[in-house]
Protein backbone atom coordinates (compact mmCIF):
# COMPACT_ATOMS: atom_id res chain seq x y z
CA UNK A 1 0.00 0.00 0.00
CA UNK A 2 1.33 3.37 -0.95
CA UNK A 3 1.33 6.25 1.47
CA UNK A 4 -1.48 8.70 0.89
CA UNK A 5 -1.18 12.15 -0.64
CA UNK A 6 -4.09 13.40 1.45
CA UNK A 7 -1.73 15.26 3.82
CA UNK A 8 -1.52 18.09 1.22
CA UNK A 9 -5.21 18.80 1.56
CA UNK A 10 -5.50 17.81 5.18
CA UNK A 11 -2.59 20.11 6.10
CA UNK A 12 -4.39 23.08 4.52
CA UNK A 13 -7.65 21.90 6.10
CA UNK A 14 -6.14 21.74 9.58
CA UNK A 15 -4.35 25.08 9.20
CA UNK A 16 -7.53 26.63 7.79
CA UNK A 17 -9.62 25.28 10.64
CA UNK A 18 -7.30 26.81 13.20
CA UNK A 19 -7.09 30.16 11.43
CA UNK A 20 -10.81 30.49 10.73
CA UNK A 21 -11.68 29.50 14.29
CA UNK A 22 -9.82 32.60 15.46
CA UNK A 23 -10.23 35.02 12.57
CA UNK A 24 -13.76 34.39 11.27
CA UNK A 25 -15.63 35.26 14.51
CA UNK A 26 -13.69 38.52 14.70
CA UNK A 27 -14.55 39.36 11.08
CA UNK A 28 -18.22 38.55 11.69
CA UNK A 29 -18.23 40.77 14.77
CA UNK A 30 -16.55 43.65 12.94
CA UNK A 31 -18.98 43.32 10.03
CA UNK A 32 -21.90 43.41 12.47
CA UNK A 33 -20.46 46.50 14.14
CA UNK A 34 -20.04 48.19 10.76
CA UNK A 35 -23.62 47.26 9.82
CA UNK A 36 -24.85 48.92 13.00
CA UNK A 37 -22.99 52.07 12.12
CA UNK A 38 -20.13 51.57 14.51
CA UNK A 39 -16.85 51.29 12.70
CA UNK A 40 -13.74 52.61 14.39
CA UNK A 41 -11.37 54.82 12.51
CA UNK A 42 -8.91 51.93 12.15
CA UNK A 43 -11.30 50.09 9.85
CA UNK A 44 -12.10 52.83 7.41
CA UNK A 45 -11.71 52.06 3.71
CA UNK A 46 -8.48 54.06 3.39
CA UNK A 47 -6.84 52.26 6.29
CA UNK A 48 -7.83 48.81 5.06
CA UNK A 49 -6.69 49.66 1.55
CA UNK A 50 -3.36 50.83 2.89
CA UNK A 51 -3.05 47.53 4.77
CA UNK A 52 -3.71 45.59 1.56
CA UNK A 53 -1.24 47.79 -0.29
CA UNK A 54 1.62 46.74 1.92
CA UNK A 55 3.38 43.49 0.97
CA UNK A 56 3.15 42.07 4.46
CA UNK A 57 -0.54 42.97 4.52
CA UNK A 58 -1.05 41.25 1.17
CA UNK A 59 0.70 38.15 2.48
CA UNK A 60 -1.50 38.02 5.61
CA UNK A 61 -4.71 38.47 3.59
CA UNK A 62 -3.59 35.88 1.04
CA UNK A 63 -2.70 33.41 3.78
CA UNK A 64 -6.01 33.79 5.60
CA UNK A 65 -8.10 33.47 2.42
CA UNK A 66 -6.02 30.56 1.07
CA UNK A 67 -6.30 28.33 4.11
CA UNK A 68 -9.95 29.28 4.72
CA UNK A 69 -10.88 28.36 1.14
CA UNK A 70 -9.09 25.02 1.24
CA UNK A 71 -10.49 24.29 4.66
CA UNK A 72 -14.03 24.88 3.39
CA UNK A 73 -13.36 22.80 0.28
CA UNK A 74 -12.11 19.79 2.21
CA UNK A 75 -14.87 20.10 4.83
CA UNK A 76 -17.43 20.13 2.02
CA UNK A 77 -15.85 17.08 0.39
CA UNK A 78 -16.06 15.09 3.63
CA UNK A 79 -19.58 16.34 4.39
CA UNK A 80 -20.80 15.31 0.95
CA UNK A 81 -19.31 11.86 1.60
CA UNK A 82 -21.03 11.72 5.00
CA UNK A 83 -24.33 12.56 3.32
CA UNK A 84 -23.94 9.42 1.24
CA UNK A 85 -22.72 10.74 -2.11
CA UNK A 86 -20.31 8.09 -3.40
CA UNK A 87 -18.43 10.07 -6.03
CA UNK A 88 -15.40 11.21 -4.07
CA UNK A 89 -13.14 11.86 -7.07
CA UNK A 90 -15.68 14.09 -8.83
CA UNK A 91 -16.51 15.94 -5.60
CA UNK A 92 -12.81 16.40 -4.87
CA UNK A 93 -12.16 17.90 -8.33
CA UNK A 94 -15.13 20.28 -8.01
CA UNK A 95 -14.48 21.56 -4.48
CA UNK A 96 -10.70 21.77 -4.84
CA UNK A 97 -11.23 23.36 -8.27
CA UNK A 98 -13.33 26.11 -6.70
CA UNK A 99 -10.75 26.58 -3.95
CA UNK A 100 -7.97 26.71 -6.56
CA UNK A 101 -9.87 29.28 -8.60
CA UNK A 102 -10.51 31.33 -5.47
CA UNK A 103 -6.82 31.16 -4.59
CA UNK A 104 -5.87 32.34 -8.07
CA UNK A 105 -8.40 35.18 -7.97
CA UNK A 106 -7.18 36.26 -4.54
CA UNK A 107 -3.64 36.33 -5.87
CA UNK A 108 -4.60 38.39 -8.95
CA UNK A 109 -6.81 40.85 -7.08
CA UNK A 110 -4.24 41.38 -4.34
CA UNK A 111 -1.57 42.11 -6.94
CA UNK A 112 -3.83 44.71 -8.54
CA UNK A 113 -4.30 46.68 -5.31
CA UNK B 1 -32.00 -1.90 47.30
CA UNK B 2 -32.90 -4.78 45.03
CA UNK B 3 -36.06 -4.02 43.19
CA UNK B 4 -37.38 -6.92 41.13
CA UNK B 5 -38.77 -6.17 37.75
CA UNK B 6 -39.60 -7.92 34.51
CA UNK B 7 -38.08 -6.89 31.24
CA UNK B 8 -38.75 -7.91 27.67
CA UNK B 9 -35.40 -8.87 26.22
CA UNK B 10 -35.59 -8.77 22.43
CA UNK B 11 -32.63 -10.61 20.98
CA UNK B 12 -31.57 -10.96 17.39
CA UNK B 13 -31.35 -14.64 16.45
CA UNK B 14 -29.65 -16.06 13.40
CA UNK B 15 -28.48 -19.56 12.66
CA UNK B 16 -26.90 -19.62 9.19
CA UNK B 17 -27.54 -23.39 8.93
CA UNK B 18 -31.30 -23.15 9.31
CA UNK B 19 -32.36 -19.50 8.94
CA UNK B 20 -32.54 -17.66 5.65
CA UNK B 21 -32.37 -14.34 7.49
CA UNK B 22 -32.02 -12.99 11.03
CA UNK B 23 -35.15 -12.71 13.21
CA UNK B 24 -35.98 -11.33 16.63
CA UNK B 25 -36.98 -13.38 19.63
CA UNK B 26 -38.35 -11.83 22.81
CA UNK B 27 -37.79 -13.34 26.25
CA UNK B 28 -39.49 -12.26 29.48
CA UNK B 29 -36.74 -12.00 32.05
CA UNK B 30 -37.26 -11.42 35.79
CA UNK B 31 -34.32 -9.36 36.99
CA UNK B 32 -33.14 -6.89 39.59
CA UNK B 33 -31.95 -3.38 38.87
CA UNK B 34 -28.35 -4.19 39.78
CA UNK B 35 -28.14 -6.58 36.86
CA UNK B 36 -26.41 -5.75 33.64
CA UNK B 37 -27.71 -6.82 30.24
CA UNK B 38 -25.20 -9.68 30.22
CA UNK B 39 -26.85 -11.07 33.38
CA UNK B 40 -30.17 -11.06 31.57
CA UNK B 41 -28.62 -12.94 28.63
CA UNK B 42 -27.10 -15.47 31.03
CA UNK B 43 -30.53 -15.91 32.64
CA UNK B 44 -32.02 -16.69 29.24
CA UNK B 45 -29.23 -19.14 28.41
CA UNK B 46 -29.52 -20.96 31.76
CA UNK B 47 -33.29 -20.95 32.22
CA UNK B 48 -35.17 -20.25 29.01
CA UNK B 49 -33.21 -21.07 25.88
CA UNK B 50 -29.85 -22.89 25.89
CA UNK B 51 -29.50 -22.40 22.12
CA UNK B 52 -28.81 -18.66 22.44
CA UNK B 53 -25.23 -17.88 21.38
CA UNK B 54 -23.20 -14.89 22.52
CA UNK B 55 -19.65 -14.16 23.59
CA UNK B 56 -18.67 -13.19 27.09
CA UNK B 57 -15.95 -13.97 29.56
CA UNK B 58 -14.91 -11.71 32.43
CA UNK B 59 -18.09 -9.80 33.36
CA UNK B 60 -15.94 -6.82 34.42
CA UNK B 61 -15.13 -4.79 31.29
CA UNK B 62 -11.64 -6.20 30.91
CA UNK B 63 -11.86 -8.95 28.30
CA UNK B 64 -13.77 -7.02 25.63
CA UNK B 65 -15.85 -10.03 24.54
CA UNK B 66 -19.42 -8.95 25.29
CA UNK B 67 -19.91 -6.05 22.88
CA UNK B 68 -23.46 -5.89 21.52
CA UNK B 69 -25.76 -3.26 20.08
CA UNK B 70 -28.04 -2.49 23.04
CA UNK B 71 -31.04 -0.45 21.97
CA UNK B 72 -29.05 0.43 18.86
CA UNK B 73 -25.92 1.62 20.64
CA UNK B 74 -22.63 -0.27 20.85
CA UNK B 75 -22.15 -1.23 24.50
CA UNK B 76 -20.45 -3.84 26.63
CA UNK B 77 -23.13 -6.20 27.95
CA UNK B 78 -21.36 -6.18 31.32
CA UNK B 79 -21.39 -2.38 31.62
CA UNK B 80 -24.96 -1.73 30.48
CA UNK B 81 -27.04 -1.66 33.66
CA UNK B 82 -30.68 -2.72 33.50
CA UNK B 83 -31.69 0.35 35.54
CA UNK B 84 -30.50 2.60 32.72
CA UNK B 85 -33.14 1.14 30.43
CA UNK B 86 -36.90 0.80 30.24
CA UNK B 87 -38.74 -2.50 30.34
CA UNK B 88 -37.95 -3.33 26.74
CA UNK B 89 -34.33 -3.88 25.78
CA UNK B 90 -33.20 -4.90 22.32
CA UNK B 91 -29.88 -6.71 21.94
CA UNK B 92 -28.27 -7.19 18.53
CA UNK B 93 -24.81 -8.22 17.34
CA UNK B 94 -22.27 -5.42 16.83
CA UNK B 95 -23.06 -3.40 13.72
CA UNK B 96 -20.70 -3.40 10.70
CA UNK B 97 -19.65 -7.03 11.30
CA UNK B 98 -21.03 -10.17 9.64
CA UNK B 99 -23.04 -12.42 11.97
CA UNK B 100 -21.64 -15.84 12.75
CA UNK B 101 -24.60 -16.90 14.87
CA UNK B 102 -27.07 -14.95 17.04
CA UNK B 103 -25.00 -12.27 18.84
CA UNK B 104 -21.67 -13.73 17.78
CA UNK B 105 -19.95 -11.75 15.03
CA UNK B 106 -17.15 -12.65 12.60
CA UNK B 107 -14.12 -10.72 13.84
CA UNK B 108 -11.35 -11.99 11.55
CA UNK B 109 -11.25 -8.69 9.62
CA UNK B 110 -10.53 -6.75 12.81
CA UNK B 111 -7.93 -9.24 14.04
CA UNK B 112 -6.08 -9.09 10.71
CA UNK B 113 -6.12 -5.28 10.77
CA UNK B 114 -4.89 -5.18 14.34
CA UNK B 115 -2.02 -7.55 13.49
CA UNK B 116 -1.11 -5.51 10.38
CA UNK B 117 -0.06 -2.47 12.46
CA UNK B 118 2.50 -4.55 14.42
CA UNK B 119 1.02 -3.85 17.86
CA UNK B 120 4.09 -4.82 19.84
CA UNK B 121 7.38 -3.20 20.82
CA UNK B 122 9.96 -3.09 18.05
CA UNK B 123 13.08 -1.94 19.92
CA UNK B 124 15.31 0.62 18.22
CA UNK B 125 18.30 -1.64 18.74
CA UNK B 126 18.72 -5.07 20.21
CA UNK B 127 20.11 -5.02 23.67
CA UNK B 128 21.57 -8.03 25.46
CA UNK B 129 19.73 -9.01 28.64
CA UNK B 130 22.87 -8.23 30.62
CA UNK B 131 22.53 -4.56 29.58
CA UNK B 132 19.46 -4.31 31.79
CA UNK B 133 15.93 -3.12 31.25
CA UNK B 134 14.62 -0.35 29.01
CA UNK B 135 13.96 2.50 31.39
CA UNK B 136 11.18 4.98 31.10
CA UNK B 137 10.25 8.15 32.97
CA UNK B 138 6.70 8.75 34.24
CA UNK B 139 6.36 11.50 31.61
CA UNK B 140 7.30 9.03 28.85
CA UNK B 141 4.79 6.52 30.19
CA UNK B 142 2.05 9.15 30.31
CA UNK B 143 2.44 9.83 26.57
CA UNK B 144 0.94 6.46 25.61
CA UNK B 145 -0.64 4.97 28.75
CA UNK B 146 -4.20 5.95 27.82
CA UNK B 147 -3.93 3.98 24.56
CA UNK B 148 -2.82 0.83 26.37
CA UNK B 149 -6.27 0.63 27.97
CA UNK B 150 -7.87 -0.65 24.73
CA UNK B 151 -9.49 -4.06 25.28
CA UNK B 152 -10.18 -4.76 21.57
CA UNK B 153 -13.93 -4.87 22.18
CA UNK B 154 -14.65 -3.45 18.70
CA UNK B 155 -17.38 -1.09 19.92
CA UNK B 156 -15.55 1.68 18.04
CA UNK B 157 -15.82 -0.28 14.78
CA UNK B 158 -19.54 -0.79 15.34
CA UNK B 159 -19.93 2.95 15.98
CA UNK B 160 -17.76 4.16 13.08
CA UNK B 161 -19.85 5.18 10.06
CA UNK B 162 -16.71 5.26 7.92
CA UNK B 163 -15.96 1.60 8.68
CA UNK B 164 -19.56 0.79 7.80
CA UNK B 165 -19.19 2.52 4.44
CA UNK B 166 -15.63 1.49 3.61
CA UNK B 167 -14.86 -1.98 4.99
CA UNK B 168 -11.19 -1.61 3.94
CA UNK B 169 -10.74 1.19 6.50
CA UNK B 170 -8.15 0.16 9.08
CA UNK B 171 -10.38 1.61 11.79
CA UNK B 172 -10.10 3.33 15.18
CA UNK B 173 -8.72 0.65 17.50
CA UNK B 174 -5.98 -0.60 15.16
CA UNK B 175 -4.70 2.92 14.44
CA UNK B 176 -4.88 3.90 18.14
CA UNK B 177 -2.88 0.78 18.95
CA UNK B 178 -0.25 1.72 16.34
CA UNK B 179 -0.17 5.19 17.90
CA UNK B 180 0.31 3.64 21.34
CA UNK B 181 3.53 1.92 20.21
CA UNK B 182 4.69 4.90 18.12
CA UNK B 183 4.46 7.08 21.25
CA UNK B 184 6.46 4.61 23.33
CA UNK B 185 10.01 5.84 23.99
CA UNK B 186 11.32 2.24 23.86
CA UNK B 187 9.95 1.67 20.37
CA UNK B 188 11.61 2.20 16.99
CA UNK B 189 8.99 0.68 14.70
CA UNK B 190 7.15 3.81 13.59
CA UNK B 191 8.47 3.74 10.00
CA UNK B 192 7.16 0.20 9.55
CA UNK B 193 3.75 1.10 10.96
CA UNK B 194 3.48 4.29 8.89
CA UNK B 195 3.58 2.12 5.75
CA UNK B 196 0.24 0.70 6.90
CA UNK B 197 -1.45 3.57 8.71
CA UNK B 198 -0.45 6.58 6.57
CA UNK B 199 -2.35 5.20 3.58
CA UNK B 200 -5.72 6.04 2.03
CA UNK B 201 -7.28 3.03 3.77
CA UNK B 202 -5.41 3.88 6.94
CA UNK B 203 -5.84 7.04 8.96
CA UNK B 204 -6.87 9.09 5.90
CA UNK B 205 -10.19 7.29 5.58
CA UNK B 206 -11.18 8.83 8.94
CA UNK B 207 -13.41 11.90 8.66
CA UNK B 208 -13.32 12.62 12.40
CA UNK B 209 -16.93 11.78 13.21
CA UNK B 210 -15.76 11.01 16.74
CA UNK B 211 -18.30 8.27 17.52
CA UNK B 212 -15.45 5.89 18.39
CA UNK B 213 -14.43 8.00 21.38
CA UNK B 214 -18.04 8.39 22.52
CA UNK B 215 -18.67 4.65 22.75
CA UNK B 216 -15.23 3.57 24.01
CA UNK B 217 -15.85 1.87 27.39
CA UNK B 218 -12.25 2.43 28.49
CA UNK B 219 -11.96 6.13 27.50
CA UNK B 220 -9.08 5.45 25.15
CA UNK B 221 -10.20 8.35 22.90
CA UNK B 222 -9.33 6.73 19.56
CA UNK B 223 -10.52 9.82 17.66
CA UNK B 224 -7.91 11.89 19.47
CA UNK B 225 -5.22 9.32 18.63
CA UNK B 226 -6.22 9.40 14.95
CA UNK B 227 -6.03 13.20 14.85
CA UNK B 228 -2.52 13.04 16.31
CA UNK B 229 -1.57 10.43 13.72
CA UNK B 230 -2.88 12.74 10.99
CA UNK B 231 -0.79 15.66 12.22
CA UNK B 232 2.34 13.50 12.47
CA UNK B 233 1.73 11.93 9.04
CA UNK B 234 1.21 15.37 7.49
CA UNK B 235 4.52 16.57 8.92
CA UNK B 236 6.12 13.38 7.52
CA UNK B 237 4.63 14.06 4.09
CA UNK B 238 5.95 17.62 3.92
CA UNK B 239 9.36 16.47 5.16
CA UNK B 240 9.51 13.68 2.56
CA UNK B 241 8.37 15.82 -0.36
CA UNK B 242 9.71 19.28 0.40
CA UNK B 243 12.85 18.38 2.30
CA UNK B 244 13.94 14.98 0.97
CA UNK B 245 17.48 15.70 2.07
CA UNK B 246 16.42 15.69 5.75
CA UNK B 247 17.03 12.27 7.23
CA UNK B 248 14.13 10.96 9.27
Amino acid sequence: MAKSNKPIFWGLFAAGGTVTAFVTPVLVLLTLFAAMGFSPDLFTYEHLRAFAHNWLGKLVIFGVILVSLWHAAHRLRVTVHDFGVRADAVVAYVVYGIAGLGTLMTFVYLLRI
Amino acid sequence: MSEERQIQLEVLRYNPETDSQPRYQTYTVPCVNEWVVLDALNYVKENLDPTLSYRWSCHMAVCGSCGYMINGEPKLGCKAFIHEYGDHIRVEPLANFPIERDLVTVVEDFIAKLASVKPYLIPKEDKPISAGEFRQTPAELKKYKQYTLCINCMLCYAACPQYGLVPEFLGPAAISMAHRYNQDSRDGGRDQRQEVIATDEGVWECSFVGACSEVCPKHVDPAGALQQVKVASTIDWYKEHLMPWVKK
